[in-house]
């Protein structure tokens, strides 16, 4: 199947990212056909159609989302833009910003007119400095071009879109510690419901879109919910995925594959298999927090379903690949730290679970571990699960439960090997 | 000491960031890198400063300041290090890069030279695994790293 470039079409052309270039190459149509040509219902019913599901990590059917989005409220209504790529691995959405960042906001606009928005806020984590520059530049450029603002394309519709920066905290990247930061305040999840469709930014009803979601609504609309969903694997749908491959292969990259693709294609047919002609010792499929697979699960196909019939996920798609030489106790040391660093404090089975865990590897990496500590991680990774407010805990535990389950021979012989490691 | 009091170019800045939001007090974040730039450090008088701007309480700009770990209340050197050190770029060798950077520098993570020019920090994943290890100095990025390339770009900040 030859592969269609849609989402990355335009990344290889010079100044990609201004529009003058970007409407040469066709943008602002799909605004133009919905603006001038479709009820905000057909827009969404086209974006139903085309299976896409929120590229963040959750993975949400986007039309299903805007739906919830009641049609009269006393309240403004919102859209936020979740930028605020932290899963580790995860680096797809920065390629988009930086070299398409029209194509995030005409799908933003889009997205706005589909639902009766006229406010929308994309936010941007603080390291992204390049990204929130050239989102400004070109939101600068619509504005001009009469693309936002009152008005738009002499339609009555009115959007303003704001870049928001963030300051350095993964957990904004869940949505309501996003919102929470985008008010203005420490990022801390809230209590769910009510939900963010109900009562979100600013007490409205938001939707909260992955930047590589927005950028799939231009072409949705130019060619249909049926096209995109058509360009997934046969039997999956889907439409494209971006795929960003890291870790120990030949060729890292993000790659635009149909979703479905099978993991074993991705990483040794297009990210060139693994460097050195080393073996595969495991890999995970979906950004960090994703469970990790054996070598000899790597047939699975990379889409939603797929991955959680064998108990893990897509999450961001962020495949992170690792060759038999990986120690695999450092490995979850270091995501352990990360869980137990980022954890926003506010419920308990996170707060004192990621440090408990971080703690407890800490001493096995020194050569200071019992075997009884690995039961012991085990144990508080059950009593986080489910019990946390927002999905930071399950992402912890996605690690540790993971890597001790699967690789739990490696880690005990670490433990009696102690200070000779 | 001078007082706190942003310039007559970022108040401008200021005042067009805050009619973006709906609500005053939305405007912390952005409000809090306006001062960044302006006066490097968030000292507790600068705090008290943003929070007269925005019209929220000291405390809470405490707060916010300090969840956040791009905002600094402490100097930094000159030239920030900030060395993803999450999984995919401690699977290429971000380990050795940061035990290197220690030594060459002489400091631990937080810690910035006596010359005041480099300030060290391992950090969580930066977005760049493609292409790692990958070091952020102040804004840029730099990618790909070894052992030399990095010595390399060290000698080049003057």
């Amino acid at each position: 199947m030859a592969n269609e470039a849609v989402l990355t079409k335009n990344f290889g052309t010079k100044n990609s990212h201004t529009l003058g270039v970007y409407e040469q190459g066709g943008g602002y149509k799909a605004l133009k056909k919905a603006l001038t040509g479709m009820k905000p219902e057909a827009v969404m019913a086209e974006v139903d159609k085309s299976g896409l599901r929120g590229r963040g990590g959750a993975g949400f059917p986007t039309g299903k989302k805007w739906s919830f989005i009641p049609k009269d409220s006393p309240k403004p209504k919102y859209l936020t833009v979740n930028a605020d790529e932290g899963e580790p691995g995860t680096y797809k959405d920065r390629p988009l910003m930086e070299l398409d960042p029209h194509a995030v906001i005409e799908g933003s606009i889009i997205t706005c007119y589909a639902v009766g928005i006229h406010s929308a806020f994309i936010y941007v984590r603080g390291e992204y400095v390049k990204s929130v520059q050239r989102l400004n530049d070109a939101i600068n450029e619509a504005y001009a071009g009469g693309y936002l603002g009152k008005n738009i394309l002499n339609t009555g519709f009115d959007l303003d879109i704001v870049v928001h920066r963030g300051a350095g905290a993964y957990i904004c990247g869940e949505e309501t510690g996003l919102l929470e930061s985008l008010e203005g305040k420490k990022g801390q999840p809230r209590m769910k419901p009510p939900f963010p469709a109900i009562v979100g930014a600013f007490q409205g009803p938001t939707v909260i879109n992955n930047v590589e979601t927005m950028a799939a609504i231009p072409p949705i609309v130019n060619n249909g919910g049926e096209w995109f969903n058509n360009l997934g694997a046969p039997g999956v749908g889907g439409g494209l995925k971006l795929y960003p491959i890291s870790g120990h292969v030949k060729k890292p990259g993000v790659y635009e594959l149909p979703m479905g693709t099978t993991l074993r294609d991705i990483i040794y047919k297009h990210a060139g298999g693994i460097r050195d002609d080393k073996k595969l010792k495991a890999v995970i499929p979906g950004g960090s927090s994703a469970p990790v697979l054996r070598a000899d699960e790597i047939d699975v196909k990379m889409d939603y379903n797929s991955l959680a019939a064998i108990k893990t996920m897509l999450g961001s798609g962020a495949i992170i690949v690792m060759d038999e030489d990986t120690n695999m106790v450092k490995t979850l040391k270091v995501l352990l730290k990360f869980y137990a660093h980022e954890s926003c404090g506010k419920c308990t089975p996170c707060r004192e679970g990621t440090g408990w865990m971080d703690r407890i590897m800490t001493r096995i990496v020194k050569g200071n571990g019992h075997i009884s500590d690995l039961d012991t991680i085990l144990s508080i990774s059950n009593t986080i699960d489910g019990k946390t407010l927002c999905p930071m805990g399950q992402a912890a535990i996605g690690p540790s439960i993971s890597f001790i389950t699967k690789f739990r021979n490696e880690f005990e012989d670490y433990i009696r090997k102690g200070r000779t490691n | 000491m001078n007082k706190v009091e942003f310039s007559k170019k970022t108040l401008d800045k200021f005042k067009s960031v805050i009619a973006k939001y709906p609500e005053k007090g939305a405007a912390l974040l952005p409000t809090l890198w306006l001062a960044q730039q302006e006066f490097s450090v968030l000292t507790p008088e600068v705090e008290e400063y943003v929070a007269g701007l925005v019209g929220v309480s000291p405390v809470r700009v405490q707060e916010v300041r300090s969840f956040y770990t791009m905002y600094t209340a402490r100097p930094l050197g000159k030239y920030h290090l900030q060395l993803c050190t999450n999984i995919t770029c401690s699977l290429l060798g971000a380990e050795e890069l940061l035990e290197h950077l220690k030594k060459r520098l002489k400091v631990n993570c937080g810690e910035t030279t006596s010359d005041k020019k480099f300030t060290l920090s391992a950090v969580e994943c930066l977005g760049h695994c493609g292409t790692g290890p990958v070091i952020q100095i102040n804004d840029d990025f730099h990618e790909s790293l070894t052992r030399e390339s990095l010595d390399k770009l060290l000698d080049s900040l003057k």
